[in-house]
């Protein structure tokens, strides 16, 4: 069981991310080099992507699970290392499907 | 993997096509608003057209706030309000300007925005861009869903000679190509018609939440009856990060969300959703969607640049329109990117057909399309308020003036007997001191809205 956020006041992340269909899709068509982001002082896509899928690690470096993907580009356009991310989208007819958007 | 133009993204990359014959006359990348107008009239002047979208259906990929402004379908689907997949109509359209415990709001309700020709419509998108892709298909436009363009075909010469696709045996040659691909468009990228600078800068990012409640409720909540429908839009209700919220009725949900800048937003270290949260606490907002549940969660970006953020429209064989293009109008008061995309589709489909009529679809056969855009409201209301977009994001407007005005009228309706009543310059002279606004800024701005607005 892990506690509801307070930031989250309301609704539990993972409560909030099941409203959502995803198609998950075998490849994953977001990876991240965990080592780039290690020499990161922003960690921007932390607090911007808006599914949370960017969790930072003990070691300083990302651990990121492409599965509950928006495909809204935030992340590769906030973060600012070369290398760091690399973002195409899912193959077609798969990820995120929106019903009420 | 790493297989050039394999998939979709920052890095794709183009392939030359010898072949002469092309398998249709223009394929147009995006079955949104602006893909699908393209196609409606591509198809309608009687040539071949694929519609290629990533989504399994239209719409599976697309959030926005939601409302739909209709005039320019008057043009595009003659009597389209006796059709279209509607919600509700907006007769009702309120601006809130906000601080944490204020609210000034300017509302206005127009009955004639509830029956025909009509002004807005709230929908949602897996049912309007499916709707509107239906009408492109009727006419002969050949739609090929779960399908993702990956990059371009360049013919001998360099001109784009239509798309590679992620399908096996997926290029899709073409005469034209009309990127109608929205926010991120790789395509447009790849063809080098966005400036390399940083496009963060004039991007935003969306996040929405439709909020399940009953027909009545929102209907007493709202003041509203039959199909008439809300839609308010607010400022200096995002941690003073650029952007702004908003707040739309549907049938039977409501759809709340906020949009913000995304340096802004990675700067402040502040989650999206947090600021939704913040909304949905917000004495103003609190009592009209409390009680709901959640029924998804979304997320999507806007490009907010306007004018001078827009690429090149137009390429050898290519054609750019809609969000690709930066053409969604984020000014404050409105954020209206259908209609703009629908009406450069359009303009896009027509410039098409001339050019492939012509015979000529190189950049300087399709030229008309700029023409046919800056004759429209599509450029021209672009031009006339390029400058409202950066006014509207500075800190400003953001959280100076939405607390200064609040306060400003706060005051004017405080009664303070039995001391006097104070005098509106009084008030003004504290306020501005109180929230840090120069006097000189607030004239300068106050002339730039003028001049844009009047
Ligand atoms: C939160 C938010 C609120 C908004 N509110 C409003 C509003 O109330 N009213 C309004 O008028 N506008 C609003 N907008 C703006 C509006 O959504 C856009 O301006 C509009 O959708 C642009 O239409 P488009 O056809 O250009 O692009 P899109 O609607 O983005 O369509 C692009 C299409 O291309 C497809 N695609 C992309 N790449 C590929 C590829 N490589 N291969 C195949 N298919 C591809 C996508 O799946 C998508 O279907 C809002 C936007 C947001 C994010
Ligand atoms: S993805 Fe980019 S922004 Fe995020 S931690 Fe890595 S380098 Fe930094
Ligand atoms: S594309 Fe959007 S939702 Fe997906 S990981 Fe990047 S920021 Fe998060």
């Amino acid at each position: 069981m892990t506690g509801v956020d307070p930031r989250y006041r309301g609704i539990a992340f993972e409560d909030r991310m099941a409203t959502v269909d995803f198609r998950v899709s075998p490849r994953p068509h977001i990876t991240v080099d965990s080592e780039v982001c290690r020499s990161c002082t922003t960690k921007a896509c932390v607090h911007a992507c808006p599914a949370n899928l960017f969790v930072p690690t003990a070691e300083g470096g990302i651990l990121f699970n492409y599965e509950q993907c928006f495909e809204c580009g935030t992340c590769y356009q906030v973060c600012d290392a070369e290398g760091a991310i690399t973002w195409t989208y899912p193959d077609g007819g798969q990820g995120v499907v929106f019903r009420k958007g | 993997m790493d297989e050039p133009g394999g998939y979709a993204g920052p890095a794709s990359k183009s392939a030359v096509v010898s072949d002469d014959s092309r398998a249709f006359d223009v394929v147009v990348v995006g079955a949104g608003p602006a893909g699908s107008a393209s196609a409606l009239e591509v198809a309608r002047a009687g040539y071949t057209v694929a519609l290629v979208e990533r989504g399994p259906y239209p719409g599976a990929k697309n959030v926005y706030g939601g409302v739909v402004y209709g005039r320019i379908l008057d043009e595009l689907v003659p009597g389209w309000w006796e059709r279209m997949p509607v919600q509700r109509w907006v007769t009702r359209r309120a601006t809130m300007i906000m601080t944490p415990t204020q609210a000034l709001t300017v509302d206005m309700r127009a009955q004639d925005w509830g029956r025909p020709p009509y002004n807005g419509a709230t929908a949602y998108r897996a049912d309007l861009d499916a709707w509107l892709a239906d009408q492109a298909v009727a006419a002969g436009a050949v739609l090929i869903p779960a399908t993702v363009a990956t990059g371009l075909l360049r013919g001998p010469d360099g001109s784009v000679a239509g798309v590679r696709t992620d399908r096996p045996d997926g290029d899709l040659t073409a005469s034209v190509v009309i990127a109608c691909d929205g926010v991120n468009s790789f395509l447009a990228k790849e063809a080098g018609m966005y400036p390399a600078e940083n496009v963060a800068e004039h991007t935003t990012l969306g996040v929405k939440e439709t909020i399940a409640l009953p027909r009545e409720v929102i209907d007493e909540r709202f003041g509203l009856s039959g199909r008439d429908g809300a839609d308010i839009e607010m400022i200096g209700c995002t941690r003073g990060i650029p952007g702004g919220g908003f707040l739309y009725t549907n049938l039977e949900s409501v759809s709340l969300g906020v949009v913000v800048g995304l340096t802004g937003l990675a700067a402040a270290k502040v989650r999206p959703e947090e600021l939704i949260a913040d909304l949905k606490e917000h004495p103003a907002i609190a009592p009209l969607v409390r009680g709901g549940t959640l029924q998804e969660y979304s997320a999507h970006l806007i490009p907010e640049g306007g004018y001078r953020s827009m690429p090149e429209l137009v390429g050898d064989g290519m054609l750019v329109a809609g969000d690709a293009a930066a053409m969604c109008l984020a000014a404050g008061i409105w954020l209206e990117g259908v209609n703009f995309a629908l009406g450069a589709g359009m303009y896009a489909g027509r410039a098409a057909a001339a050019a492939l009529r012509s015979g000529d679809t190189s950049k300087s056969g399709l030229a008309a399309y700029r023409t046919m855009l800056e004759d429209s409201f599509v450029l021209a209301d672009h031009r006339k308020l390029r400058k409202v977009p950066d006014l509207v994001l500075s800190q400003r407007v953001q959280a100076d003036y939405p607390g200064l005005l609040c306060d400003l009228v706060q005051g004017l309706f405080t009664v303070e007997n039995p001391a006097p009543k104070p005098g509106l310059r009084r008030l003004l002279r504290l306020g501005t001191r109180a929230h840090g606004v120069r006097r000189r800024d607030l004239v300068r701005d106050a002339l730039v809205g003028l001049r844009s607005f009047g």
